[in-house]
């Protein structure tokens, strides 16, 4: 009679490694879960946006875009991406520079920080602009004094955008350059680069893979981000309306078709930014774990 | 070009790393920083290099005082000890990066420069590699790959920290010859750090061993290993053997026994014998020798290694014996050192 428990132990197939105990049923059971879920939970809806968008044909799509609020809330989104993700990598940067290669008091508190935004409800850091910048505001007395506009503005939803992107190129950097350390930069100097030169040469091709898997999700988060932006932007139609929020009020006023072709866009910036990342990653694969050390 | 530290003393967060050091280095030598690690050696290289400043101190490069110079004003050539080459650079663009860098008229031509890295390629037998990148090559291709780069900028010192540090026991004896010929063939002034003696020994014109922050001795290899002038370098270089002893009337003593060594100059009172033990001369009868009982006996190399138990309070020492010696066989054996040291005790 032959045991059923040992013949379940012998490898299948070659991909069977030895070492994986569970039975097939419980494997089988496992990648259900995680399929149905992720398609359930993300799937659906993305193919709901894009069947609601075009709902009511092409023209209504293309007529959803090029309404004139539309196009100046595609504006203003590209526009913020514009301002507040390179500031975010120029920040990022100095921020992971000075947390992986330097010793200082605080840096526990630094990095503590970065992490701020994540941790923070969105809407409160739009409220606590609207507590600085507010007519009622700490400093809105001084500003309006001097006539500079910061709420329910294009700056106002900057400075949110700013700080709720801020941790995503920081804290892809972080990890990567304490591990590479200061060696490189050592022999750089020893060599006779100046700083500059260590840098440029040396200290961002070691981590430019980070870097831009970094900028994607920042980028993603800043076009996409809604609780912040939506405190500090009054909502003025083709002025300070981004796509989410237009999107919202789109769907708020049941015109369904046009907010879910503004939405269609939003996910398709997702869906970009995901197939660019696979690309990347199957494109320098080799390169990338390169440069996670050799 | 003669490098000279003087009175140096570098504090780390209030921890002395290195106090009051002082060195001579003179022009075209092969120097060896020997020590076990938290001995100050890689500091001291660091120190010379410029990539740390001395807390107090000088460092002179001939007749200049160096000690504010930034490490790019030195124009040293540094060995890192995991060699740190640019892994998304070319074999070629590593070794030609410090002439790419330069400014203004004192940079090269690419094309002088791709010259330039082929020449040192071939000088330290990797030619044709130039288009490998830093992953496709081995350890030992990795550490002439860094040594070409840092020649490349014609540096005043050739500084390496355990260069040989990463690679398995074969390569390193091959690339210390190397390394020695490439000294002699190019005759620049060169300072090595390593914990490994044997290498010390072999390859430096003269070996500074440190220990706590300090320089215990410097000399050729032949002064280190005949004459140490403390009990750490007598321990720490070679095989040693040491057992407290008493000084009284001009003689060693070992509890009530002298044993039969004699030492006019030495103070009175308390001290420790050192010796080799391969140095010693055994003896038939105890007539002023140390006397113990075998108590282990291993067999290394061509020798037979012997521990012995020492009077009354059962000091372990070890002597060697030819393999074929009849003593091995006893129960107990009776020597007395040849060459010896004593040290007072601390």
């Amino acid at each position: 009679m032959a045991d059923p428990e040992i013949k379940s132990y012998a490898p299948h197939h070659e991909s069977q490694s030895a070492a994986v105990t569970e039975s097939r049923p419980a494997k089988a059971v496992l990648m259900i879960v995680s399929f149905a879920f992720l398609g359930i939970f993300l799937l659906l809806p993305l193919i709901v946006v894009f069947n609601e968008a075009f709902a009511k044909g092409l023209s209504a799509y293309t007529e959803a875009l090029t309404n004139p609020d539309t196009r100046s809330a595609i504006h203003l989104t590209l526009l913020v991406a514009a301002i507040s993700v390179p500031l975010n990598v120029v920040f990022g940067i100095s921020a992971a520079w000075a947390i992986a290669k330097f010793e200082f008091k605080g840096k526990a508190f630094l990095t503590t920080l970065i992490d701020l935004p994540f941790s923070v409800s969105p809407v409160i850091s739009g409220l606590v602009y609207v507590l600085l910048f507010g007519a009622q505001g700490l400093l809105g007395a001084w500003l309006k004094a001097h006539g500079i506009v910061i709420l329910f503005a294009v700056p106002g939803i900057v400075l949110a955008t700013i700080f709720v992107t801020f941790p995503f190129v920081a804290r892809e950097l972080i990890p990567l350059m304490q591990e590479q350390g200061n060696g490189d930069e050592e022999a750089a100097l020893s060599l006779g680069a100046n700083g500059w030169q260590a840098f440029w040469y040396v200290t961002l091709p070691n981590v430019k893979w980070g870097l831009l898997y970094g900028v994607l999700l920042c980028n993603a988060r800043a076009m996409g981000e809604f609780g912040a932006v939506s405190v500090v932007s009054g909502h003025i139609r083709g002025l300070t309306n981004t796509m989410p929020l237009h999107v919202e009020i789109l769907y708020n006023e049941y015109n369904a078709a046009a907010a879910f072709a503004v939405a269609s866009l939003l996910a398709g910036l997702a869906l970009v930014t995901l197939v660019l990342k696979t690309l990347l990653e199957m494109r320098y694969g080799a390169e990338i774990a390169a440069t996670r050390g050799h | 070009m003669e490098v000279r530290v003087a009175n140096v003393r570098k504090e780390f967060e209030r921890f002395p790393a290195l106090q009051d050091v002082s060195l001579d280095i003179k022009s075209g030598e092969l120097i060896a920083l020997l020590g076990p690690s938290g001995s100050g050696k890689t500091t001291l290289l660091r120190l010379i290099a410029g990539l740390e400043r001395p807390t107090k101190g000088k460092i002179f490069f001939g007749e200049e005082d160096a000690s504010q110079k930034s490490i790019q004003e030195r124009n040293v050539g540094f060995v890192f000890q995991h060699y740190a080459l640019f892994r998304h650079m070319t074999v070629a663009d590593n070794i030609g990066f410090g002439l790419k860098v330069r400014h203004g008229p004192t940079r090269p031509s690419a094309q002088e420069i791709r010259r330039r890295a082929s020449e040192l390629l071939d000088l330290v037998q990797l030619s044709g590699l130039e288009k490998r990148y830093p992953a496709q090559l081995s350890g030992g291709q990795r550490q002439r790959v860094a040594l070409a780069r840092a020649m490349a900028i014609e540096p005043a010192v050739l500084l390496l920290d355990e260069p040989f540090g990463a690679l398995d026991a074969q390569v390193r004896r091959e690339l210390r010859r190397w390394l020695r010929d490439i000294h002699d063939a190019t005759g620049h002034t060169t300072v090595f750090v390593t914990h490994d003696q044997e290498e010390a020994l072999e390859l430096a014109d003269r070996v500074v061993v440190m220990s706590q922050g300090r320089i215990e001795q410097v000399g050729t290899a032949d002064e280190i290993y005949d004459t140490p002038n403390s009990p750490f370098v007598y321990g720490f270089i070679g095989e040693s053997s040491s057992l407290p002893v008493k000084v009284e009337d001009g003689q060693v003593w070992i509890a009530d026994r002298p044993i039969g060594l004699s030492a006019p100059q030495a103070p009175q009172g308390e001290a420790t014998l050192f010796f080799r033990p391969h140095d010693v001369e055994l003896v038939d009868e105890c007539n002023g020798c140390i006397a113990g009982t075998v108590v282990a006996s291993r067999r290394v190399a061509d020798t037979r290694r012997v521990e012995l138990e020492i009077g009354g309070e059962r000091q372990r020492v070890e002597v060697e014996l030819p393999v074929d010696h009849p003593a091995a066989q006893k129960s107990r054996i009776a020597f007395r050192p040849r060459r010896w040291k004593l040290f007072p005790a601390a």
